[in-house]
């Protein structure tokens, strides 16, 4: 069984992004394994324990990007590669998304594509739904817990959330899932898979090396925005006591109509 | 103008609450608003009918096949790429849901098209669709236009848009359609669902009660699950408090947790930092509860208590209590 | 002059910083309040490998330099300098003590399990009335055919209660002049009759840790298990110190790091007359010391991991990082608490916390009195290090990755 994890580097959970006074975002530029994809890569090496699947992280972008395929070699993936050409530059979901089909292509062998629940970069996780659907592959989202995998009957058992309650779903491999936020408990690079990963050689695929024909962005962000600041006018209630602070609280949201 | 269809999720019978906000988003955006239903049964599709009409929608496009009875990706997007070709509307919208997202987003990758997603607002600039959504974790906005495709796809942020009742409404007609997939040729099998009225539901809540560090421990969140179900909301928390493990990571909002936008948001014991704000900025109201008169989450906040939570929540519940026993 | 560090020291400092800001920050000031230990630290530990981040894999460690193991006390210190003295007395008093002075055998037996982190170490010197003062030290070994009998008291320990292998220094002969060079190292294990261990409370600080005391009546201790020769203890036990006080040198750099750090963010969060606290410039004065504390701090430190590296003797440095990077955390810890006011004051705020840890640094491992004086002995030629019958081996990464599997798959 071959799982592959794609992934890509984002800002830091702890980073302050602003827009600048030209428009540019900026956020102090130290890129991380996007955080959502740590669920992703943990479940990749939990297969590769579990299963002895191989696994293989892939990532699109500039080789600031190499960061996410380092710390995912870190935590135990196997191999790395990276996709990259300059028509992909505006980050557009849909050009990745094949290019990504292209790449799972070129690998030949792939039963299995792990997500995290979404780029927070470009706060967006519509790639994964669309490669399923250029692969033509199977596609279950948001899986809370993985019950089987049987890689020589090609099957699939799988708990996911939906908004309304949880469903157990079986499929057929090669399948597209992405995870839900807390499907295990994300494994840090281990002392050894940190040295295996300082000497990996990473290969780049650029466009034709995919043989992938790109068309324009689908999508174009037209410009960046600070968020609106929330207007400092707080109201502080006050009262003599806990309990005159909370009727005098209560009066003013039954005035504003809040409850 | 133009024809815009909204994707009309259901459950237990009922349409979501983002089903019905698109339905005004729709409105505001084209002429003739038409709902898609994809049901079980005849049954249940024309009763979401009728609902639908009430909230907006001029016709309805509906299939009712077993094959739709529970949710699964392929069927729903075979279903909706169909149609799409059949009938090419201008748009075609759905709530950012775990499942309206999912289906849209594949239509998209099936059509090879783009799709704007979690929007916030939504118009149209030169037959483009222009949203505002968000980008890098929601921490800045970014505004985006659809460039390719004949048929434009979105899906919007839960409460971002306000449903809009449509009294006396007549019924609106309904124009069948054949399901695209026979069940033989879906893969994935629904063997079972769990309905969780525990799961903490909280980006479509109406009122959320946050906690964080300083409600002190596990026991802290007694009150304010009290205060929660006195106001018939959802108990949130900072991730200090589910790193600490007082409360389960299901409940935290913030960065590495939900975006929640409800009507009215406490912050109990929060201090507000940048990435506990990231997702719950877009609340309507806030109440800030904190000991710190300092504490950043006031700066942010509508009301502001500065005092002892413990002593405050109760009291808040008390209040509220008494208040709905006069009603 | 190279100041970056590799990809891999870099990596590594990550993920203990990643550990110990995940799994142990969320409640540590809990466990603190408990005077309690919490369980969970030792097994996670040893299972990331940090109990053996240092000692070549073909012994069971990780295979990683002197300066990661400064990286790492760093990063533990950051969030509780209870994780960092696990790392002193496990590694730097006696892993590094048995790496150096052990025998092929005793590295086999002892060292082994505690690199992996199935055994912890722990380290008896210090006595009720010898802290200081080593040579004061009352407890005896006497030669019982190939066993030696073992009585005494050790004070001040560190993971009494928790370590597997304790490395005791015992008089062999208790009537040698000078005083020191009649004691003798042991390996004495917690199974052996007549070992009794108890945690002590009521500190000032290291609360969240294990402090107490082993108490030895008649153990019987096989010679196998003798470190070094009869009555080299001494030597012995200065090398480990050498070790020990860097692990805790660097640690006091995280100590004011954290100060620094947690300074910064309350500054930009509270505001008195009308601006954050930040833009007033007695606390801009407090924030530029720790900065300063913390980046000079950090360079003796580094200098003296480097010194380990090329395995040159490092007695001298070490003890002038030790000494100033304590007494800097103890400095930058009475800044942060008065930088946050009344919070500071509170045990719901870091700070205090940092405060009472402080305190400890610069009163174990050679207070910091006792390193003045070593200073002035070396500056003032009194004092001269001579070579060893065995010196810390110089890190060699080639001879430290022997064994490991680093094949991709």
């Amino acid at each position: 069984m071959h799982v592959v994890v794609i992934t890509k580097a984002t800002p830091d959970d702890n980073a302050t992004v602003r827009v600048d006074p030209q428009g540019v975002v900026t956020w102090g530029d130290k890129l991380v394994l996007n955080p959502w994809d740590e669920y992703a890569v943990t479940e990749a090496v939990l297969l590769q324990e579990r299963y002895g699947a191989r696994t293989t992280v892939l990532t699109l972008g500039n080789e600031a990007h190499d960061e996410a395929l380092k710390k995912s070699l870190a935590i135990g993936i196997q191999q790395a590669a990276r996709i990259w050409d300059p028509a992909l530059e505006k980050h557009d979901s849909l050009q990745h998304s094949q290019a990504m089909a292209a790449a799972i292509r070129k690998l030949g062998d792939v039963d299995l594509v792990l997500f995290g629940k979404e780029f927070t970069d470009t706060a967006n996780d519509q790639h994964i739904y669309m490669l399923g659907r250029q692969l033509g592959w199977n596609v279950v989202g948001s899986m809370l817990k993985l019950l089987q995998v049987d890689p020589t009957a090609g099957t699939l058992r799988l708990e996911r959330m939906l908004e309304q309650g949880i469903q157990t779903v079986s499929t057929r491999l090669p399948a597209v899932v992405s995870l839900f936020d807390d499907i295990n408990e994300p494994r840090y690079p281990s002392f050894v898979n940190i040295r295996k990963a300082s000497r990996a050689a990473i290969s780049i695929w650029d466009a034709a090396e995919l043989d992938l024909a790109l068309e324009p962005p689908a999508v174009e962000v037209l410009e960046y925005l600070n968020l609106p600041e929330r207007v400092g006018n707080v109201e502080m209630i006050e009262g003599d006591t806990p309990s005159a602070k909370a009727q005098a609280l209560v009066q003013k949201l039954m005035e504003a109509k809040l409850l | 103008m133009s024809t815009v269809w909204v994707w009309l999720e259901h459950s237990d019978g009922k349409l979501v609450q983002s089903a019905r906000e698109a339905l005004a988003a729709a409105q505001a955006l084209g002429s003739q608003v038409v709902g898609i239903i994809a049901a079980g049964t005849p049954e249940l599709v024309e009763a979401l009918a009728v609902r639908a009409g009430q909230f907006g929608a001029q016709a309805i496009i509906a299939t009712a096949d077993p094959t739709l009875e529970s949710y699964r990706f392929e069927p729903h997007v075979a279903l909706l790429r169909a149609l799409v070709d059949a009938e090419q509307p201008a748009a075609l919208l759905a709530g950012h849901t775990l499942r309206g997202r999912e289906v849209l987003s594949g239509l998209a990758g099936s059509l090879g098209v783009g799709a704007l997603t979690d929007c916030l607002s939504l118009e149209w600039s030169e037959e483009r669709l222009v949203a505002v959504r968000p980008a890098y974790d929601g921490k800045v906005l970014c505004r985006a236009v659809l460039r390719r495709g004949t048929v434009q796809l979105a899906t919007l942020r839960e409460s971002a848009f306000t449903a809009q009742p449509v009294p006396d409404a007549p019924s609106p007609p309904l124009q069948w359609a054949e399901a695209a997939l026979a069940e033989d040729a879906i893969a994935t099998k629904v063997e079972a669902f769990a309905a969780s009225s525990a799961e903490v539901d909280l980006t479509s809540a109406r009122v959320i009660v946050a906690g964080g560090r300083g409600v002190g421990g596990p026991e802290g969140f007694g009150p304010l699950e009290e205060l929660a179900s006195v106001l018939g909301g959802a108990v949130g928390a900072s991730r200090a408090a589910v790193d600490a493990g007082w409360i389960p990571y299901a409940h935290q909002i913030g960065q590495t947790g939900k975006d929640v936008s409800p009507e009215l948001y406490f912050a109990v014991g929060i201090s507000g930092a940048i990435q506990h704000v990231s997702g719950m900025r877009s609340a309507r109201t806030i109440v800030a509860i904190n000991k710190d008169p300092n504490a950043p989450i006031f700066e942010m906040a509508s009301y502001g208590l500065q005092g002892d939570l413990h002593e405050l929540i109760p009291a808040i519940t008390q209040a509220l209590r008494a208040q709905l026993a006069d009603r | 002059m190279d100041f970056a560090l590799n990809e891999e020291q870099r990596r590594a400092q990550e993920m203990v910083r990643d550990f110990a800001s995940k799994e142990i920050a969320p409640t540590i000031a809990e466990w603190d309040r408990r005077q309690e230990m919490n369980p969970a630290i030792l097994p996670r530990m040893a299972e990331l490998g940090i109990l053996g981040i240092n000692i070549p894999v073909r012994y069971g460690g990780q295979g990683f330099d002197y300066l990661t193991l400064a990286l790492v006390c760093e990063e533990l210190e950051r969030v509780d300098t209870t994780l960092r003295v696990i790392i002193s007395v496990h590694m730097g008093l006696n892993s590094m003590g048995v790496f150096q002075w052990g025998t092929e055998e005793q590295k086999q037996m002892f060292l082994v399990p505690q690199a992996r982190g199935e055994r912890y170490a722990a380290f008896c010197l210090t006595e009720p009335g010898a802290g200081s003062d080593v040579a004061a030290m009352t407890s005896t070994a006497r030669r019982d055919g190939n066993d030696y009998i073992l009585n005494g008291e050790k004070m001040w320990i560190s993971l009494a209660t928790k370590a597997h292998h304790f490395l005791v220094f015992a008089k062999t002969d208790p009537q040698a002049t000078p005083a020191h060079a009649g004691i003798t190292a042991f390996m004495v294990t917690n199974e052996m009759p007549g070992v009794t261990t108890r945690d002590l409370h009521g500190k000032l600080g290291v609360r969240a840790g294990s402090t107490g005391w082993v108490k030895l009546d008649d153990v019987r201790v096989p010679a196998s298990h003798r470190i070094g020769e009869e009555d080299e203890g001494f030597k012995i036990a200065m090398s480990c110190i050498d070790n020990g006080r860097y692990t805790v040198a660097a640690g006091a750099v995280g100590l004011i790091r954290a100060c620094l750090e947690e300074s910064v963010k309350y500054a930009h969060e509270r505001s008195t007359f009308g601006v954050e606290i930040g833009k007033h410039q007695l606390i801009q004065q407090k924030i530029a010391y720790m900065q300063q504390w913390y980046e000079s701090a950090r360079l003796l430190v580094m200098k003296a991991g480097w010194l380990k590296n090329v395995g040159q003797r490092n007695t001298r440095e070490t003890s002038l990082a030790k000494w100033y990077a304590t007494d800097c955390s103890v400095k930058a810890a009475l800044e942060a608490v008065q930088l946050y006011g009344a919070y500071g004051f509170s045990d719901e705020y870091p700070v205090e916390r940092y405060l009472r840890n402080a305190k400890g640094g610069v009163i174990y491992e050679g207070t910091s009195e006792i390193h003045q004086l070593i200073q002035a002995d070396y500056a003032l030629g009194y004092r001269e290090d001579k070579p060893l019958r065995c010196e810390l081996p110089a890190y060699n990464e080639d001879a430290w990755l022997e064994e490991a599997d680093l094949v991709p798959a």
